[in-house]
């Protein structure tokens, strides 16, 4: 038996050496070898409550290891090596700082048996991830990243008065179910809270705004952590809520139409990435052990095929310096790898049979219509179909056939083949054989689901297949909308005009009162008042005759001049008089 | 450009032999579905070609919906926001 540690802590405290490593391949070998010491620690936790800390009276708990903490637990290690293979190119220790200790707190999060602790590492989330979005030093990655801080900031006080609310109520810091039937403003501001790092509708704009400008290797961990912690935290606390069927369905449909009119092809990702959580959401609101396993099953998944999709946009971006669709196509006669890569994991996202999406999205499907939730069912039927228009074709297409574009470069570079490589197999062993992998980890295991049913293979191949025949029909008749360079507005309208008709109101309003002030009290009255202690009879003589009290000449100023004792007299008087009303 | 190696899809006849292949496989599809035992839970899913029906149907819905209603509203030149 090995020592163990909290999980997340391997991560969080070996982030902060690396820094300290000069040599190159120390560094590699080093940025590689932690996520294996961390993962060999956790397979060393027992199952249970672990390392418990008594705070304040209460119990915090560092490693609460079951199968759902677990499954995420896995799939955050396995994400983790392969974005760091991705970056292992990258020179910028502070991306490769941010990453591990965004990582530690994810794993932070996930392993978190008490809602103090969870809060604790939920904001170190935020922390972690603005520096992958401000490391690209650009004016707009920063503004990007300022405003994803204040998001979050947002919804983690959010989370802070409902975790406080929650305890006062219920006297426990117990990270466990919660649930919205109690009807505490606690529990549903925890609920919005975790909302806000999910993505949900109209509180989503920070993910598609931010997650766009972020390094090209940093969005590999945003697209894994908050979002699918947040799937998590869900999954814990508010399964068979009712309003998450409502929400992750509304968040399959409405990033859709998005994507299609979307220039920029991380935006179109990060668009579809709220696309594949809406369908966790929605097993998660359904839950059901089927549907639960379903949307975990589901994460795990599309951590990996979106990682594998935003890696291929990325190593194009690398090579070439750009990301617009109307910049890229035909890529695929210099980047063959990449391409082929970027198509598994569009086949995976799509859920074709043989790839990972179609064993796990089918489960959330399956919980939906056995539950007879008819125009839900619709309605992620839709979505499905969408999906693949949007990522499976739109994406591949676009970068690398589509036109021309005349941009010849070279293969990605090995370590972004090698990360994409792992990424690419996963999501076909996954998709092939998910009784040897993801179906092991599920959280019940009183469910059976068996995937591949000719019904259901027929099914799906006929959905993608006549998808991709509206979109190859559309196409060569010109009606699919052509690419514009263009960006389009989405809620964070409100926030970012806002926050500019804000600052013109204040500006305006206060700047009024402040030019008011400032020409009383500092351009007219000072002045006044010196003209009146220097020469107090005769300047009192003016502001009468000014003000037509006195007429006539006014005497010379210098015949005027008082003498030195009468303004302490005057004062004195003064203070005699407030002296009494004060006394008396 | 003038003595790089023709590629792939740079021959028409190439795009043309794989929208064959495509629309070959597409027919298949339609075939098949009617030798297939369906076990469903909604019995629409049983509807012949009703998978078929749907995806090309949800897919043309979605591009005219996105290009003709979103796209008006939303569009802005790219430096709306500077």
């Amino acid at each position: 038996m090995i020592n163990t540690v909290p999980p997340g802590l391997i991560f969080i405290i070996g982030a902060l050496f690396i820094p300290l490593i000069k040599n190159r391949t120390m560094k590699c070998g080093y940025l590689l070898l932690l996520p294996i010491i961390s993962f060999i620690n956790l397979i060393h936790i027992p199952v249970g409550t672990n390392f418990t800390v008594e705070f304040l009276g209460y119990n915090l708990v560092f490693a609460e290891i079951d199968r759902l903490s677990l499954l995420f637990g896995y799939v955050f290690h396995l994400i983790t090596v392969i974005a760091v293979i991705y970056a292992l190119h990258v020179k910028d220790d502070l991306q490769h700082v941010a990453g591990y200790i965004y990582g530690g707190a994810a794993l932070g999060v996930t392993f978190a048996g008490d809602l103090l602790s969870l809060f604790v590492f939920w904001e170190m989330l935020t922390v972690g991830s603005v520096f992958l979005i401000w490391a690209r030093r650009t004016q707009k990655s920063l503004d990007a990243g300022f405003r994803y801080a204040l998001v979050h900031i947002v919804g983690g006080l959010m989370l802070l008065a409902g975790i406080l609310m929650h305890i006062h109520s219920t006297g426990s810091v117990d990270f466990t179910y919660i649930g919205l039937e109690n009807g505490n403003l606690g529990s549903y501001l925890i609920f919005f809270g975790f909302g806000v790092n999910c993505a949900w509708p109209l509180l989503h704009p920070w993910l598609t705004d931010a997650y766009p400008e972020a390094t090209i290797t940093g969005v590999i961990f945003l697209s894994a952590f908050t979002t699918k912690t947040a799937v998590y935290a869900l999954a814990r606390a508010f399964p068979g809520t009712s309003m998450l069927i409502w929400i992750g369905a509304v968040m399959t449909m409405f990033p859709i139409f998005y994507a299609v009119i979307e220039n920029d092809l991380r935006r179109v990702l990060a668009y579809s990435l709220i696309n594949q959580v809406g369908f966790m959401v929605c097993g998660i609101g359904i839950g059901t052990h089927l549907a639960i396993n379903g949307a975990v099953s589901h994460a795990f998944n599309d951590i990996i095929f979106k990682a594998l999709l935003f890696m291929s946009v990325g190593a194009v971006m690398y090579r070439t310096g750009k990301v617009n669709a109307t910049d890229l196509g035909g890529l695929y006669k210099s980047m063959p790898l990449t391409c082929l890569f970027c198509i598994v994991g569009a086949a995976s996202i799509s859920a074709f049979p043989l790839f990972s999406g179609f064993v796990s999205k089918s489960m959330v499907m399956s919980a939906a219509s056995m539950g007879g939730m008819s125009l839900i069912w619709f309605m992620l039927l839709f979505a499905s179909a969408g999906v693949f228009h949007h990522a499976g074709i739109k994406i591949p297409f676009f970068a690398f056939f589509s036109h021309d574009s005349g941009i010849r470069t070279k293969e990605a570079p090995l370590n972004m083949l090698i990360a994409m490589g792992i990424a690419a197999f996963l999501c076909i062993f996954i998709g092939t054989f998910p009784q040897y992998s993801v179906y092991r980890l599920l959280p019940f295991t009183d469910v059976v689901y068996h995937p591949y049913t000719p019904t259901h293979i027929m099914a799906q191949t006929q959905l993608l297949f006549f998808s991709a025949l509206a979109f190859t029909l559309l196409l060569l008749s010109g009606i699919y909308p052509s690419e514009i360079r263009a960006i389009n507005l989405d809620f964070d309208l409100f926030y970012r005009k806002g926050s500019k008709l804000a600052v013109s109101v204040v500006t305006t309003f206060a700047g009024g009162i402040a030019k008011g002030l400032d020409y009383v009290f500092i351009k007219t009255l000072p002045a006044k008042l010196a003209a009146l202690s220097k020469h107090p009879l005769s300047s009192m003589m003016k502001e009468y005759k000014n003000a037509g009290v006195v007429t006539g000449s006014t005497p010379e100023t210098s015949s005027m001049l008082m003498p030195s004792g009468v303004p302490v007299l005057i004062a004195v008087a003064f203070l005699f008089i407030l002296a009494s009303v004060f006394l008396f | 450009m003038k003595n790089e190696k023709e590629h792939l899809f740079d021959k028409p006849r190439n795009v043309k032999r794989l929208l064959t292949i495509f629309y070959g496989f597409l027919a298949v599809l339609l075939i098949g579905d009617f030798f297939i035992h369906k076990h469903t839970d909604f019995a629409w899913e049983a509807w012949p070609e009703f998978y078929a029906t749907y995806g090309f149907v949800a897919c043309v819905v979605l591009v005219l919906a996105a290009k003709y209603l979103l796209r008006p509203i939303v569009k802005r030149r790219e430096d709306y926001y500077d």
